[in-house]
């Protein structure tokens, strides 16, 4: 269960104040300029910053959530002040390396009183250097319910500029710290929120001749994760549907290569074709209500559209090369795929119905694993020349733009707002797998801390 | 019904070969769609005729063709390599092959599944043409998740790019 609420019962807070989106022209520049930038040159002027570089001029503090009582709760060994610290830790840790903010978390700045968290000490907050200040608390009902308040304050003005609050089962605490950090991230950035999200994946582990791959999901900063099969069969291409209740892989399951859907509450699964040909590469559609897969028929294949649910498959693509993949706009309208009719593996877009394929890369090289922008106005995709590189390009194939430079960087995923990146970067020699996420000025890369190896990121939409 | 006559032939022909095996005295139970046949004494090396070992032994390697980057096309030692599996499964008719395609590291996950797949069968097709039954040939795509040599280097990805042929009885 998970609940919000608007209006915090915790002190008489002073009203919310209709600064809308003036935050962005309030923030003082000047303040912290960055370490490198600090050399005061003679001649005046020297501008070398991009916008986003001005952006990361924003300082947040994130100092440890404050509880009204320290008690014991289910979410932790230590009881709700340390669960405190640890809501700030997750918080601090999402604002990090989106290339917008500079964070600084709770394990290096003093941790506010209860009472603080409605009525900052605003001037200690300036001696820091502090713009922003994210403040919050926790409390353990009776029930062992927890609340959690997050408070986002403008320390320059000395005003708060948004606040949410939130009542959570104890083992979704994370979930709270996800929805502040969404918050605060929406409130400064203008964009859609994306933090409480989750990702399916494959999980590997074992020789590069032998790996073990297994179906997986955490979530989007790769806590609590889940192994969903054993490994004793091959899976692969997960792709979550948009309500998280299934996931659609490809599973070696009697040792041919179809694809499934798995139902993430009942723990069952269904073949989505009963083809005896191979099967793979598995999408949904925005609505959830179809799927479409691509199947191999004596060497050549195609795409198919199936419903979710079963039933007759449409075939779309006819061309005698492989067709492969296949990513839906936003409305359902159409679909980019990638093909190598022309000699080479290129990214088409078709009408959903399969019509009018045209296609749009026209760059060099090879462009494969095109994933529409949940956003619309952009393409991600792999580009192959040499080396793997993940970018990103208009619908109509204008602008490419790499994201990424590693040896082998492939399958991009898009986080919910279409503002991040995440794809798996595979290591030369060793074969070693690891999701990172790269935002679209492609300078701000994170990889995504894993237990085990991880390939093939699926990233669902934001929960609830 | 006929197939499986002859399948029975072909193996007592191997199995009065290897040692003069009389037929047991008892009649044998009725046969199975599971198990069409008895499985043949073991040869002198101790490999059984028609099982994966034995052809991978009589083989020598061919068992294994290869392919350039991106390409599916068979050439004149990827034939000679398919000729002598054709042989072998002639001899052996009661064996069931898989062909199964990979690539190499380089390229995406699913463009590889349909390289691999393709492939498979480019052999499937050229094993078929020398007379073997479409029907006793399956292919699978493994596209680049089973690499043979595990490094990363062009004489390892050479090696990888493959379709190998697997008896299955």
């Amino acid at each position: 269960m998970f609940h919000r609420f608007n209006a915090l019962l915790l002190a008489a807070a002073a009203a919310l104040l209709p600064l809308a989106a003036a935050a962005q022209e309030t923030l003082p520049p000047a303040a912290t300029p960055p370490a490198e930038d600090t050399v005061s040159q003679e001649g005046g002027l020297n501008v070398t910053v991009t916008d986003e570089s001005e952006w990361q001029d924003l300082g947040i503090a994130i100092p440890a959530f404050a509880t009204n009582q320290e008690q014991p709760t289910p979410a932790n060994a230590q009881g709700t002040t340390a669960l405190g610290q640890a809501l700030a830790e997750v918080v601090f840790s999402d604002l990090q390396n989106n290339g917008l903010f500079r964070p600084v978390g709770p394990a290096s700045l003093p941790r506010p009183t209860y009472q603080q968290i409605t009525a900052p000490a605003y001037d200690q907050w300036r001696g820091r250097s502090t713009e922003m200040l994210v403040h919050g608390y926790v409390r353990a009902g009776a029930d062992n319910k927890l609340t959690v308040g997050c408070y986002l304050y403008d320390v320059q003005l000395g005003q708060q500029l948004v606040r949410e609050g939130w009542v959570v089962e104890p083992a979704e605490w994370r979930r709270a710290a996800h929805k502040c950090a969404d918050m605060v991230y929406a409130r400064l950035s203008g964009e859609s929120p994306f933090f409480d999200s989750k990702i399916a994946f494959i999980a590997e582990s074992g020789p590069k001749d032998n790996r073990v791959k297994r179906l997986a999901i955490m979530d989007s900063d790769g806590a609590n994760l889940r192994f969903i099969t054993n490994g004793q069969t091959m899976a692969l291409t997960p792709r979550y549907s948009p309500d998280y209740s299934k996931v659609v892989y490809l599973s070696y399951l009697n040792g041919y290569p179809r694809i499934f859907v798995y139902d993430v509450g009942t723990g069952r699964q269904t073949l989505v074709t009963q083809s005896q040909n191979t099967t793979f590469a598995p999408r949904w559609s925005p609505d959830g209500r179809y799927i479409l897969y691509s199947m191999a028929t004596a060497g050549n294949t195609d795409i198919y559209r199936v419903p979710a649910t079963g039933g007759e498959s449409i075939k779309l693509t006819d061309s005698p090369g492989l067709d492969v993949g296949g990513s839906y706009s936003p409305d359902g309208s159409q679909i980019v795929f990638e093909s190598d009719r022309s000699g080479s593996q290129q990214v088409y877009v078709m009408n959903a119905d399969g019509s009018n394929q045209r296609r749009i890369s026209f760059f060099g090289g090879r462009a494969a694993t095109p994933e529409w922008s949940p956003r619309g106005d952009q393409i991600a995709f792999t580009h192959i020349a040499g080396d793997l590189r993940v970018a990103v390009m208009s619908p109509s194939g204008q602008g490419m733009r790499h994201l990424t430079n590693g040896w082998q960087d492939e399958a991009p995923t898009w986080a919910p707002n279409g503002r991040i990146v995440q794809f798996f970067r595979t290591e030369r020699g060793s074969g070693d797998t690891t999701i990172w996420q790269v935002d679209l000025t492609g300078t701000n890369e994170r990889k995504l801390n894993t237990p085990v190896n991880a390939s093939d990121p699926a990233w669902g939409p934001v929960l609830p | 019904m006929q197939k499986f006559a002859l399948a029975l032939a072909a193996v007592s022909a191997i199995a009065l070969g290897a040692c003069s095996k009389k037929a047991p005295e008892e009649l044998p139970p009725p046969p199975q769609s599971t198990t069409p046949t008895p499985p043949p004494p073991p040869s002198a090396a101790g490999v059984v005729p028609g099982t994966q070992a034995h052809f991978l032994q009589a083989m020598r390697g061919q068992d294994t063709i290869y392919f350039d980057t991106d390409q599916y096309n068979v050439d004149s030692q990827d034939q000679a390599a398919l000729q002598a599996q054709a042989q072998y499964l002639s001899q052996y008719a009661q064996a069931r092959a898989t062909v199964e395609g990979h690539a190499d590291e380089r390229g995406t996950r699913d463009y590889n599944l349909a390289l691999g797949e393709r492939r498979a069968n480019a052999a499937k097709n050229y094993l078929v043409s020398l007379g073997i039954p479409a029907a006793r040939i399956s292919t699978v795509s493994y596209g680049k998740e089973r690499p043979k040599a595990t490094g990363s280097t062009e004489a390892a990805w050479a090696q990888n790019r493959r379709a190998v042929t697997v008896v299955i009885n």
